[in-house]
């Protein structure tokens, strides 16, 4: 079932401008997001996922800016008016979207009124580094009440409030007496939760989870997806999850979005991608997942041959040509391959599909 | 635990080493380390996080032991205590250093330390909170080297390049700052700089989490070269339980402080013994979308237990499927149910529990 769109990159290239050249972090990125439903980007370590989720905020870190590119953001009617803009599953989503006010994130000045009072409100994120992002200096209840306090009309006592309704509705034990505590004195399961509850203070539109669940152990990261899930179909927020563990991934997503070097190597459903993968990339992506009871005992693991190239020296034509089985002397070194169209929002960038 | 050669054959290649395999490196004995709590204004304790509460384990030369347990357990403090980066509340740990005799490096001064501080190292857990931000990689990397007065100038550098190689960076990225990597690139730093000093025993705190599968693969196989080259010995603390059942020979299973579980790898995965252990390989996320449904995964309820207030009896009881009236009353010991196997559950004779079960190829 489709929802309205709620997020819609074109073309994004997110770069950082270094001494020793320009690093291409994001190069030329296509996808969508759905109201309502959960996108997960998957990729190798250094292709992008991070800078392609700060650049739709705003907050790539300097020397990096958005330097070309689209993140259209179709701002839901709660949030850009008065009215009851709940979502709702019928086609009147197509035809509410020429009231829906439209919003290109790329185009806001990064330190604007517009970006600030998005970031939190509509759309906020939790980091892949918990740490660096909780303030060492202030306690736990602070950093939530300011957060409630800085997007909402809430005084003292009512965001305190909410801060130990948030860190109860979020699993931890003790809430009043954790809202005294340093982020320092908690386990890293323990600020993951913190940083959700933080990211949920506002009820937004979108949450970005930037691998909200490799510090926890399983249990934990169960209970954490659940959590998510639960707090998706209560609060009905889209979720865009970065992750490497392709476990998640089977379990969370409805869409995915492979990515490669800058670049979507594949997008599609989450059974397309899984069951049928296209690009070379994604399928020995799966070909390397761990599997409990069947990498016992191995020597060695499968890994994909090769390394990332270096960002200063990408490879001519397609990204994963070095590294890939079926690489075509002549042709996948001469054409960055085009998105090739398999059906709805499942698109392909190998030239083996060409043809088809 | 069950082989344990008192007359090995020496192994060792370098001069950082003369234990053999199988030796005894390091014994921990009932380690406590509890936090205190404190109130008010002049900051009264009252009452304290038993974060470690009373463990006891071994770990042999060039052996890796795996960590394992629910976010909080303690495994982070555990493995600070081995460093010494805490004052330990009880308990010994002791280590077996070149002249091949146990110490109890418990209540060594920060100077006796120093020594011991090349010889046991720490990957850390946050690769964006352990790196300092103002060090180029040469420093982080290279710092260990310098300090300790291994090499300095040109030398430096070419030891810093080839560990930068070595764990698959490239060395002309050495004069970048730690902000400039991607996360998995920091961790890769982190491993470079814990290996500098060709140290005995690697305390890894999720070395390889932040990484994605491909390059986790080539990571962990590193890790395993690395070991058998230089007769490392790894605890390998990790949430993923199947690079645990990849890397490691034993497993150490906590549960808030305390330990629950002992075995060799392959007899935890097949044939648990405890309850908790049983939920943990449950909850595995399967990697096909259409067994989204069908897992029949135990989710653990009720609360996250807190280490500064543990439910009375057996810790795990208000989550434990299992839970009969005793349980709560009574704490039990950890006990050696199959040879070499221990376990902390009064009934974990009687249990018939889960393991894991070679999963199905995707279709
Ligand atoms: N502040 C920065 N300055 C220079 N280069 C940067 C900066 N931040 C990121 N990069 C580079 O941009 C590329 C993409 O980084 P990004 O953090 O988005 O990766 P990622 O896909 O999130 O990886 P990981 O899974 O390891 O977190 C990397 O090559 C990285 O080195
Ligand atoms: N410096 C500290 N002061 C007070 N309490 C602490 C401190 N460090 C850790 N704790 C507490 O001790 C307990 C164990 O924490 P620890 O970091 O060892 O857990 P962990 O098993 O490593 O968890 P994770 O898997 O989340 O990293 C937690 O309850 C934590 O809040
Ligand atoms: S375009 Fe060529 S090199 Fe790239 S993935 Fe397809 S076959 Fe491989
Ligand atoms: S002792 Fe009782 S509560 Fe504890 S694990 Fe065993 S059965 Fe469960
Ligand atoms: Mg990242
Ligand atoms: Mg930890």
């Amino acid at each position: 079932m489709e929802t309205p769109v709620l997020i819609e990159i074109k073309n994004l290239k997110t770069h950082f401008f270094l001494d020793e050249g320009t690093v291409q972090a994001v190069n030329g990125v296509d996808f969508t997001i759905h109201q309502h439903k959960t996108l997960c980007v998957v990729g190798e370590s250094g292709c992008g996922k991070s800078v392609t989720a700060r650049s739709i905020l705003q907050i790539v870190d300097q020397p990096g800016r958005i330097v070309e590119g689209e993140i259209l953001y179709h701002r839901p009617d709660r949030l850009s008016t008065a009215g009851n803009g709940e979502w709702t599953s019928d086609e009147a989503g197509a035809s509410g979207n020429s009231t829906t006010e439209i919003i290109d994130l790329a185009a806001l000045d990064p330190r604007g009124r517009e970006i600030r009072a998005i970031r939190g409100q509509d759309i906020s994120m939790i980091f892949q580094e918990p740490m660096t992002s909780l303030s060492p200096i202030h306690t736990v209840g602070n950093q939530i009440t300011e957060a409630i306090k800085l997007h909402t009309d809430m005084l003292d006592d009512e965001a305190d409030e909410h801060a130990v309704e948030l860190l109860r509705r979020v699993g931890i034990p003790r809430p009043e007496e954790r809202l005294e505590t340093y982020p320092f004195e908690l386990s890293g399961g323990m600020r993951q939760r913190v940083m959700i509850a933080m990211a949920l203070s506002c009820n937004p539109a979108l949450l970005i989870a930037d691998e909200p669940t490799t510090a926890v152990d399983v249990t934990t990261q169960a209970q954490i997806l659940e959590l998510l899930e639960e707090l998706q179909d209560e609060f009905g927020m889209a979720i865009m999850l970065i992750t490497h563990d392709l476990g998640v991934v089977a379990e969370m997503a409805d869409d995915v979005v492979v990515m490669y070097l800058g670049q979507v190597a594949e997008r599609g459903d989450v059974d397309s991608i899984f069951h049928d993968p296209k690009h070379p990339y994604t399928q020995s992506l799966l070909k390397s997942i761990p599997r409990l009871g069947v990498s016992r005992n191995r020597q060695r693991l499968d890994s994909i041959r090769g390394m990332v190239p270096d960002p200063y020296n990408r490879p001519t034509g397609c990204m994963f040509g070095p590294r890939c089985d079926h690489f075509m002397p002549g042709r996948c070194d001469a054409v960055n391959p085009p998105a090739i169209p398999l059906g709805p929002e499942r698109e392909v960038h190998c030239l083996l599909y060409e043809d088809e | 635990m069950s082989e344990q050669s008192t007359n090995g054959q020496q192994l060792s290649t370098s001069e950082n080493g003369s234990a053999a395999a199988g030796d005894i490196l390091l014994d921990v004995k009932n380690l406590q380390k509890w936090f205190p709590i404190t109130a008010g204004f002049f900051r009264r304790t009252i009452g304290h996080v038993k974060a470690v509460d009373d463990i006891s384990f071994q770990v042999l030369q060039g052996e890796t032991v795996g960590l394992v347990g629910e976010s909080g357990c303690g495994k982070t403090t555990a493995g600070r205590c081995i460093l010494r980066a805490y004052d330990l509340t009880g308990g010994q740990i002791y280590f077996q250093n070149h002249d091949g005799k146990m110490v109890d490096l418990g209540p060594l001064s920060n100077n006796e330390m120093k020594p011991y501080r090349q010889q046991v190292r720490m990957i850390f857990q946050d690769p964006f909170n352990s790196l300092n931000p103002r060090m180029p990689v040469i420093d982080i990397v290279g710092d260990p080297l310098k300090i300790n007065k291994v090499a300095a100038g040109k030398e430096l550098e070419d030891r810093v390049a080839s560990l930068l190689a070595r764990v698959g960076l490239r060395p002309e990225y050495m004069r970048r700052y730690p902000h400039a990597f991607s996360g998995g690139e920091r961790q890769r730093i982190g491993i470079a700089r814990a290996l500098a000093l060709d140290p005995r025993l690697v305390v890894a705190d999720e070395a390889v989490s932040a990484l994605d599968v491909s390059v986790r693969a080539q990571i962990l196989n590193l890790i395993k070269d690395l070991q058998e080259e230089f007769n490392l010995t790894y605890i390998f603390v990790s949430h993923d339980l199947s690079v645990i059942e990849y890397i490691c020979d034993r497993v150490v299973v906590m549960y808030v402080g305390k330990i629950v579980e002992v075995a060799e790898t392959e007899e935890l995965f097949a044939q648990p013994f405890h309850p908790y252990t049983e939920a943990l390989l449950s909850a595995v996320p399967n990697p096909d979308p259409r067994m989204r449904q069908q897992k029949d995964r135990i989710v653990l309820e009720g609360d996250v237990a807190d280490p500064a207030n543990p439910p009375s009896g057996c810790y795990f009881h208000p989550r434990c499927r299992y839970v009969q009236d005793q349980c709560s009353q009574e704490t039990p010991d950890l006990r050696e149910i199959a040879p070499g196997h221990f376990a902390a559950c009064h009934f974990a004779e009687e249990l018939t529990l889960a393991g894991v079960t070679a999963s199905g190829e995707l279709g």
